[in-house]
C-alpha cells in the first residue's frame, strides 16, 4: 500500500511566527547543556533505553537533541527522518521497543515545552504564541521519529520472515529425478510465491522429471493461492517436468474448480503413497520386494 | 504526484519505435530492477511487463516511450514503469484489462497479464488521443 | 543476428541469444519451418536458455512454429526455459499450450529420440 505523506514543511510562512520559532530554538541552543541533561536523566528514571549503557544514551540523546533542533530551525524532516531511521537500525538489534523511543521523543517534547513555559510565564499572550509556533512542529518530530522506527521494525521482521520461510520449505529429491514437496500448514500468497521459486529451482537443479506436490498437510487455500498451484504446475511444465498433486481435500479440490481448473486436466492422486507410486510408473521404475533368501537346510 | 514516494534517480526514457527498441527498454528495466536491489525473479517480472508494454506501443501506437524510474516509499525500493504513446487509444478499458486467474491462453494486448506481473497498475485511455499506463512494484 | 542452426542427422537445433528482437524470432522461425521441409526433419530444438525474457511475441511464435513444423512431420521441443522466465511467463498467462517442453538440451534429444521410435512403430 502506498501511504500519503505530505512533503511540505511544518513551518507556516507567516513572519511573525518564523521570528518566534528563530527565537526559541535560540533560547533551546542556549541551554543545550542543561536541558539534554535532564533528558537523559528522566530516560534513565523512566527506565527508557535499558538495553543501553548510560554512555551511550547520553550520546544519542546529544544527537537526537541537535537534530530536534535543526528540524525546528529549518522545517525541515528529511535529515531527523535519515537519522531516525539510522538510529533504529542500530537500536533494534539491540532489544530497544516501540514504546521506549516514542517515550523518550516525547520526553523531550514535554521537557523543552516546560523550558518554554518557564520562559515566557510573564506573559500568557506571547506563551500563547509560542507554543502555537513549537506544538505543531514538535508533535511532527515526534511522529517522524516515531513512524521512522516502526518502519525499520517491520522491514527488519519481513527481512526474518523471508529467512525463516526459506529454511522451512524444504524440496526433497527423493529418487533420481523424482522432487517431493510436501507443503504443510496455511499457505500464504508470500509463501506460495517462494515455494514454487525454490521448486523451479529444485527441477533445473536435481533435473527432475517427476514433481508430487503433496498438500496433505493444507487445511485450506484460497482462490489466489489455489491459482498460484495451478501457476506452479505450469511452470513445472516448462521445466520439462510432470507434477502430481496429492492430498486434495474436498474443500481445496472445490476452491480449484471455482477458480476455473479443469480437475481433469491436473494429475491428482489421493495421497502421497499413491502418488510416489504414479511418479516412478512414470519414470519407468517398478518397485520390487526383494525376494526371501532361502532358508536353511 | 506519487503519493509520497521518493524519487531514488533520475527518470530514464527509452523511446521506442521500433522493434528492437523492445529489447532495449526491457534491458534497462532489468538493469534499473537490479540496481534497485529486485531479486532475479522480480527483475524477469518486470522485464517482461516492460517488454508487453513496449510491444503494445509498436504494434498499436507506431511510437511512444517508456520512462523508468527508481523510488523509494517508506524505506521500501520499487520502480515506477510508465508507458506512454499519442496512438489510437483503447475504447474498452476493462474489457482489455479484465482476466482474473491465468486460465485463459488469449494474448490479446496483454494488459491483465502485466497488471498481474505488477503490483500496482493504472491505465489512462482516450481514444484518439492516447494512452498512459503506469506499473510499479515493490521489491519484499 | 541471425540464429545459427544445426543440422544433427534428422534433427534440427536452434540457440537463442538473450537480445533477440521481434524480426530476428520472426526469421528464425521461417528459416527452421524452411529447413524442416527441405531436410525432411523429424525434430526441432529450440534452445532459449539464453532467453533472459520471454513475452506474448515470442510464446506466440514458438506455438506458430511448433504448429507449423508439425505439419511438415516434424516434432518441436522448447529446452532451456530459465525457471525465473517459466515463473513470470505463467503469471502473465503464457503457458506455451501444445508444445512440449524439456529442461535442457539432452533431455530435448532423449524426447525426440523417444517420440521419433514411436512414429516409426507406428508405420
Amino acid at each position: 500500500m502506498v501511504e500519503a505523506r505530505a512533503k511540505a514543511p511544518f513551518r507556516p510562512s507567516t513572519g511573525p511566527t518564523d521570528d518566534l520559532l528563530s527565537e526559541l530554538v535560540a533560547h533551546l541552543r542556549e541551554n543545550r547543556t542543561q536541558l539534554r541533561e535532564e533528558w537523559a536523566r528522566r530516560i534513565t528514571e523512566g527506565k527508557l533505553l535499558t538495553a543501553m549503557s548510560p554512555d551511550e544514551v547520553f550520546a544519542e540523546a546529544t544527537a537526537v537533541y541537535d537534530n530536534y533542533l535543526e528540524a525546528l530551525e529549518t522545517g525541515s524532516i528529511e535529515a531527523l527522518e535519515t537519522y531516525a531511521r539510522n538510529l533504529s537500525e542500530r537500536i533494534i538489534p539491540r532489544g530497544v521497543e516501540t514504546h521506549e523511543v516514542v517515550g523518550i521523543v516525547l520526553l523531550l517534547r514535554d521537557l523543552l515545552a516546560r523550558s518554554l513555559f518557564a520562559k515566557y510565564r510573564a506573559d500568557f499572550t506571547q506563551l500563547n504564541r509560542v507554543l502555537d509556533a513549537y506544538e505543531p512542529a514538535a508533535n511532527r518530530i515526534a511522529n517522524t521519529v516515531a513512524v521512522g522506527f516502526v518502519q525499520e521494525r517491520e522491514r527488519i521482521i519481513r527481512q526474518q520472515q523471508e529467512a525463516i520461510r526459506e529454511l522451512s520449505t524444504p524440496v526433497l529429491p527423493v529418487r533420481e529425478r523424482l522432487l517431493i514437496l510436501p507443503m504443510i500448514g496455511i499457505i500464504d500468497p508470500q509463501r506460495a510465491r517462494q515455494l514454487t521459486e525454490q521448486l523451479l529451482r529444485g527441477i533445473r537443479i536435481n533435473r527432475a522429471k517427476v514433481v508430487v506436490i503433496d498438500i496433505t498437510g493444507v487445511p485450506a487455500m484460497d482462490a489466489s493461492v489455489a491459482n498460484h498451484l495451478v501457476l506452479t504446475v505450469e511452470a513445472s511444465r516448462l521445466l520439462g517436468a510432470t507434477v502430481i498433486v496429492t492430498g486434495l481435500s474436498p474443500e481445496i479440490a472445490q476452491t480449484l474448480v471455482n477458480i476455473g481448473v479443469e480437475l481433469g486436466k491436473m494429475n491428482t492422486v489421493g495421497d502421497l503413497q499413491g502418488g510416489i507410486e504414479e511418479a516412478e510408473r512414470l519414470l519407468g521404475y517398478r518397485v520390487l520386494p526383494i525376494p526371501e533368501p532361502p532358508s536353511e537346510a | 504526484m506519487r503519493d509520497g514516494a521518493r524519487d531514488l534517480a533520475e527518470e530514464t526514457v527509452v523511446p521506442i519505435k521500433v522493434d528492437s527498441d523492445i529489447v532495449t527498454a526491457r534491458q534497462q528495466g532489468r538493469a534499473l530492477a537490479s540496481l534497485v536491489g529486485f531479486s532475479a525473479t522480480d527483475a524477469t517480472l518486470i522485464a517482461t511487463a516492460i517488454s508487453e508494454l513496449a510491444r503494445n506501443i509498436v504494434l498499436y501506437a507506431t511510437r511512444g516511450e517508456i520512462a523508468l524510474t527508481a523510488v523509494e516509499n517508506g524505506g521500501r525500493p520499487g520502480v515506477i514503469v510508465v508507458a506512454r504513446d499519442k496512438g489510437p487509444g483503447i475504447p474498452d478499458l476493462r474489457r482489455a484489462t479484465a482476466g482474473g486467474y491465468s486460465t485463459s491462453g488469449g494474448l490479446g494486448l496483454g494488459l491483465a497479464g502485466v497488471r498481474r506481473l505488477m503490483d500496482e497498475f493504472e491505465i489512462v485511455s482516450e481514444v484518439g488521443t492516447g494512452t498512459t499506463v503506469t506499473a510499479r512494484k515493490w521489491k519484499q | 543476428m541471425p540464429v545459427p542452426i544445426l543440422k544433427q542427422r534428422d534433427y534440427l537445433i536452434a540457440s537463442i541469444q538473450a537480445a533477440l528482437s521481434d524480426e530476428d524470432l520472426r526469421k528464425l522461425r521461417q528459416a527452421l519451418v524452411a529447413q524442416v521441409g527441405e531436410f525432411r526433419s523429424r525434430g526441432v530444438i529450440v534452445d532459449v536458455t539464453a532467453l533472459d525474457v520471454m513475452d506474448s511475441f515470442a510464446a506466440r511464435t514458438l506455438r506458430d512454429l511448433a504448429h507449423m513444423s508439425r505439419l511438415r512431420g516434424a516434432e518441436t521441443v522448447i529446452v532451456g526455459i530459465q525457471p525465473e522466465v517459466a515463473f513470470a511467463m505463467v503469471q502473465l498467462g503464457l503457458t506455451l499450450q501444445g508444445v512440449t517442453a524439456a529442461l535442457d538440451l539432452e533431455e530435448g534429444l532423449t524426447y525426440l529420440n523417444r517420440k521419433t521410435r514411436q512414429r516409426k512403430r507406428a508405420k
